[in-house]
């Protein structure tokens, strides 16, 4: 047992379901108590989703603790597909079912017998893989399925495209920023003249699956999520893959480059650096911003990162590398990919932190005092009780961080938008302080807007306790109208019985 | 046509179970900050911390006094040994925090691996020296709201059975608490006692916001009705006082199992009233009080129409629309009885249990509301399918749907309107005071549409063609 009050990545299921709704047309059936749905409502409410969350619950309740699913799970399967009519039904074991240990493969296989869709079983353990790696599996489960089923009828598409081709694997639903990642890469690949031959799981139809073996290179742009898909396909068909994630001045180029020589190789002849070169130093402002004044002024500043691979990594290298800011320490919460984030970032920070407590994390920042913390919603409120800035960078994430407007962090746009992010954290730490050494801009005492000063009222002790159970914000605008109200009728006290009679009044 | 136009008695179904809620242990959320010296720990694994965390939004960050003991592998197949375990956390605990209760709250997986926190609780009470109260709040039994019911059901166990004369054990732990009490106590019996009706001892049950408990308190004080105590108070030290014969009413409808326990182990009265949400409500609660105690209300009409006629702009503009309860929260039917009182048309109630002993009174009002509006019975539908009640949402078109978060958005891209149950949970409902609460939620919808009205952007899917 360990004592939590806050944890970085979700259960097993969270990631499996996030697989699930990315694809279009596949429904998951939860094998779980009432109330574990918990994320249909983070999808409807984190990305506004205009549509039904695929995801409904075979609920486990006390007859299946003492009699077993039995037909249940197999009945919603088959509900569920005739109502909806997914292309697959994924069958997601949850803690729960983890230890009830149902045979849930044979539930699958008789369900199979009569859905017309086809069906499956995440294979995920709750109590070994957390959402993430749970995320990644399931992924690469679903695509070894189409990819062997469709070997299996002959189906398999044979070759490569005419033309330089791509599968990009690991966007999802839920996912920070991962929409408007997903535009600037397509846009990216337009740009170097690569088609997109399936871009998984996001949008994406199960059915296009088969034709993944016909692109030149995958691109896994998240370390997180995609990597067991792109190396099973590589086993299978040969197909390289790149996971540099193209965040960045540097990583982008280095993304763009080593495309060039995973297309080359198989005969394209492309040249990019006269495109990396125009895009550095004219579409992308981050080249520039590095040379300006601005980031001059942050040379040597103190930072701390952390976040989960992808974005920790990116980010340390971005501030240490292209904006000469002092990484003090740079952390991951993924435990289990460790070795792979000390290598990225060690030459560019002074010390890794490696851990999934909030609390040691809270207590690094605190040590430190850096200027600027680049970290997830947690580490803005640490930054917020020690008047630190923060930038989010990394889930988890609140509903602010699913912004409308187009915000990449990949590619070149990606680059001006963390730019943005950067410098604005830092200008706002310094505004503050600047402030603090000149006494402020404004007088901190608020004139209150009382009727009278005079007041000819006398607040109970009952009264004002009352009183001060009302929010501080309406609290002024309450006591005015109490009073207001009190002098209207006479009253020479106020106690609880007239602030209340007051509400009734006013209806405020 | 053998079917009847309108039915005569309520008619009630069960459906598949098959619905979206909150899992009872979202409980800790509202009771840790009602019960101010309380810690909650909720034994379970990351499934229900990940919910705790994403359903408490900015609270976690407030350094709240609950946390998670998170079950590992070794917990589950019992390597490790649960007693050694939970006194190792609950002993952190103590040393972090002090305090006067630590709420075990067990969940699914300790049900299903049989963790005896019961038997456990009280071994580990007298070596750490805290009380430990243990409920069963666990997705298998329960919905929601009804995780409050089963923390309150066990804490009535722990309210003491004598006025306080001489406890040695306990007035050791909080002797200073109780001197400070006792010299608050003495002051507010001396300034009130004449304004009493003599009465049988009233004990309210209900976690409710402060404001709320002062409100109602005050309001039964004009009927000359003295609350004894509540459960919970603000303090797990300050617990009522339950002797055998004490009169006890519930606040809140989803509170069976406390009113259960009062009765049977505490030996308490239940007063069966409908339940103080709406004015209706609240004049029907006090009412349904005052005869129990053979005291004949004063000046309810008045107060009743005059808090009607201070609700008639919002009352306007949900008059003759009608409504659908997908059902959640179990505050459905008291709910559904002041919007028809409203003037509304209630569809189906959907509610995830329904105790019809303990509502009794309020169904009964229920059935009287819509006899006395002329409006159809609703259906009352337990353990819903969800599923099924969004085709019956789309062949209906209800002006109004009450429904969770994870129908909403989908609901009102596709033109329905919607409001989120759980703000009913949270807002101030109860009384005379908050009736214009109730309404600020419900017609927050139609207010805003009415600002949107003529931008014609009511549906916002695509419409793909159906296989």
């Amino acid at each position: 047992m360990k004592l939590a009050y806050w944890m970085y990545a979700g259960p097993a299921h969270i990631g499996t379901l996030r697989i699930a709704s990315s694809f279009k047309n596949v429904h998951a059936i939860m094998h779980a108590p009432i109330g574990d749905d918990y994320f249909n409502v983070m999808r409807s409410m984190l990305s506004r989703e205009r549509d039904f969350t695929p995801v409904t619950t075979s609920v486990v309740d006390r007859n299946v603790l003492a009699r077993g699913s039995q037909e249940k799970v197999v009945d919603n399967i088959v509900r569920k597909d005739a109502e909806e009519h997914p292309d697959l039904i994924v069958l997601t074991p949850t803690c729960t079912s983890s230890i009830l240990q149902e045979d849930l493969h044979n539930f699958v296989e008789r369900a199979q017998l009569e859905a017309k869709g086809d069906v499956m079983l995440a294979d995920v353990n709750h109590y070994r893989y957390n959402e993430l790696q749970a995320a990644d599996r399931t992924l690469d489960q679903i695509v070894q399925y189409y990819i062997e089923k469709a070997r299996r009828r002959g189906e398999l598409a044979e070759g490569k495209t005419a033309k330089p081709s791509v599968n990009i694997i690991g966007t999802t639903t839920l996912g920070f920023h991962n929409n408007h990642d997903c535009t600037e890469l397509k846009r990216l690949m337009a740009d170097l003249g690569i088609e997109v031959n399936t871009l998984i799981p996001e949008g994406a139809s199960v059915n296009d699956l088969k034709k993944m073996s016909q692109a030149w290179f995958n691109l896994v742009p998240y370390r997180e999520l995609g990597l067991t898909t792109a190396r099973y396909l590589e086993e299978q068909f040969g197909t390289p893959y790149i996971d540099i994630t193209p965040m960045g001045v540097v990583e982008t180029a280095r993304c763009i480059r080593k495309i060039q020589q995973v297309i080359n190789a198989q005969g394209a002849e492309v040249e990019y650096e006269d495109f990396i070169n125009e895009q550095t130093l004219h579409v992308s402002q981050a080249a520039w911003f590095s040379r300006s004044i601005d980031c001059q002024n942050l040379t040597g500043k103190k930072a701390v990162v952390f976040g989960d691979n992808t974005h920790a990594a990116a980010i340390t290298k971005i501030l240490a590398r292209e904006m000469g800011i002092h990484v003090v320490w740079a952390g991951t919460y993924c435990k289990y990919d460790a070795d792979w984030f000390r290598e990225q970032v060690s030459e560019y920070c002074d010390e890794v932190l490696i851990s999934e407590d909030h609390g040691e994390i809270g207590d690094a920042i605190a040590r430190v005092e850096p200027s600027a913390i680049f970290g997830t919603q947690m580490e803005r409120h640490v930054g917020k009780r020690l008047d630190i800035p923060c930038g989010v960078i990394a889930a988890p994430i609140h509903v602010q961080n699913f912004p409308i407007g187009y915000k990449p962090f990949m590619g070149y746009e990606g680059t001006n938008q963390i730019t943005d992010l950067i410098y604005n954290s830092f200008t706002l730490g310094m505004e503050d302080h600047l402030l603090e050494i000149f006494g402020g801009h404004d007088t901190k005492e608020v004139i209150t807007r009382g009727i009278s000063a005079d007041s000819d009222l006398n607040w109970t002790k009952d009264g004002q306790a009352e009183l001060n159970k009302i929010p501080g914000f309406v609290r002024g605008k309450v006591k005015r109208n109490t009073e207001k109200f009190a002098r209207d009728r006479g009253f020479k006290e106020i106690n609880a019985e007239v602030l209340y009679a007051a509400k009734e009044a006013v209806g405020a | 046509m053998t079917v009847t136009q309108q039915p005569e008695a309520l008619n009630f179904e069960c459906e598949t179970g098959n619905y979206h809620t909150f899992c009872p242990i979202s409980c800790v959320a509202w009771l840790y900050q009602k019960i101010e010296d309380s810690f909650f720990l909720v034994i379970g694994t990351k499934t229900c911390g990940y919910f705790l965390q994403n359903a408490m939004g900015v609270m976690i960050f407030a350094e709240p006094r609950y946390a998670m003991a998170e079950l590992e592998e070794g917990d589950i197949s019992a390597k490790l040994n649960d007693y050694e375990e939970l006194k190792r956390l609950c002993l952190q605990i103590k040393r972090d925090r002090n305090p006067s209760v630590i709420v075990w709250i067990g969940t699914c997986t300790t049900e299903i691996i049989k963790t005896d926190l019961e038997g456990l609780a009280p071994k580990l009470e007298s070596e750490i020296g805290i009380p430990i109260v243990v409920a069963r709040a666990n997705g298998l039994d329960y919905a929601f709201t009804q995780g409050e019911d089963t923390v309150l059901a066990a804490m009535a166990n722990r309210c003491p059975d004598k006025a306080p004369v001489a406890e040695t054990e306990k007035s050791e732990r909080n002797a200073i608490a109780k001197l400070l009490n006792f010299g608050k106590k003495k002051e507010d019996v001396a300034q009130d006692e004449s304004e009493y009706v003599d009465h049988p001892p009233l004990v309210l049950f209900g976690s409710l916001p402060d404001p709320v408990v002062t409100q109602l308190t005050l309001e039964l004080k004009k009927q000359g009705i003295k609350v004894s105590g509540w459960l919970p108070a603000k303090r797990f030290t300050e617990l009522p006082v339950l002797e055998e014969g004490y009169y006890v009413a519930g606040v809140n409808p989803f509170l069976s199992r406390t009113a259960t326990t009062l009765m049977r182990r505490r030996k308490c009265k239940l007063i069966g009233a409908p339940f103080p949400i709406g004015p209706d409500g609240t004049r029907a609660w006090i009412e349904k009080i005052c005869s129990v105690f053979g005291i004949t209300p004063k000046g309810l009409d008045e107060r009743e129409a005059q808090i009607w006629a201070g609700l008639e702009d919002y009352v306007k503009l949900i008059r003759g629309k009608s409504v659908f309860f997908m059902g959640d929260n179990l505050l459905e039917i008291s709910q559904a009885r002041f919007l028809i009182r409203c003037g509304m048309t209630v569809h189906e109630i959907g509610i995830p249990y329904m105790d019809k002993r303990y509502q009794a009174a309020e169904l009964a009002l229920l059935e009287k509301t819509c006899q006395e509006m002329n409006s159809p019975l609703p259906r009352i539908v337990e353990k819903p399918d969800n599923y099924n009640q969004l085709q019956r949402i789309y062949e209906l078109k209800p002006d109004l749907v009450i429904t969770g978060m994870a129908h909403a958005n989908p609901l009102e891209a596709r033109g329905i309107n919607t409001k989120w149950s759980v703000e009913f949970t949270f807002a101030q409902i109860h009384g005379f005071t908050n009736a214009r609460d109730i309404l600020e939620l419900v017609t927050r919808p139609l207010r805003r549409n009415n600002n949107l009205k003529d931008l014609g952007w009511d549906k916002l899917v695509r419409e793909e063609a159906k296989i």
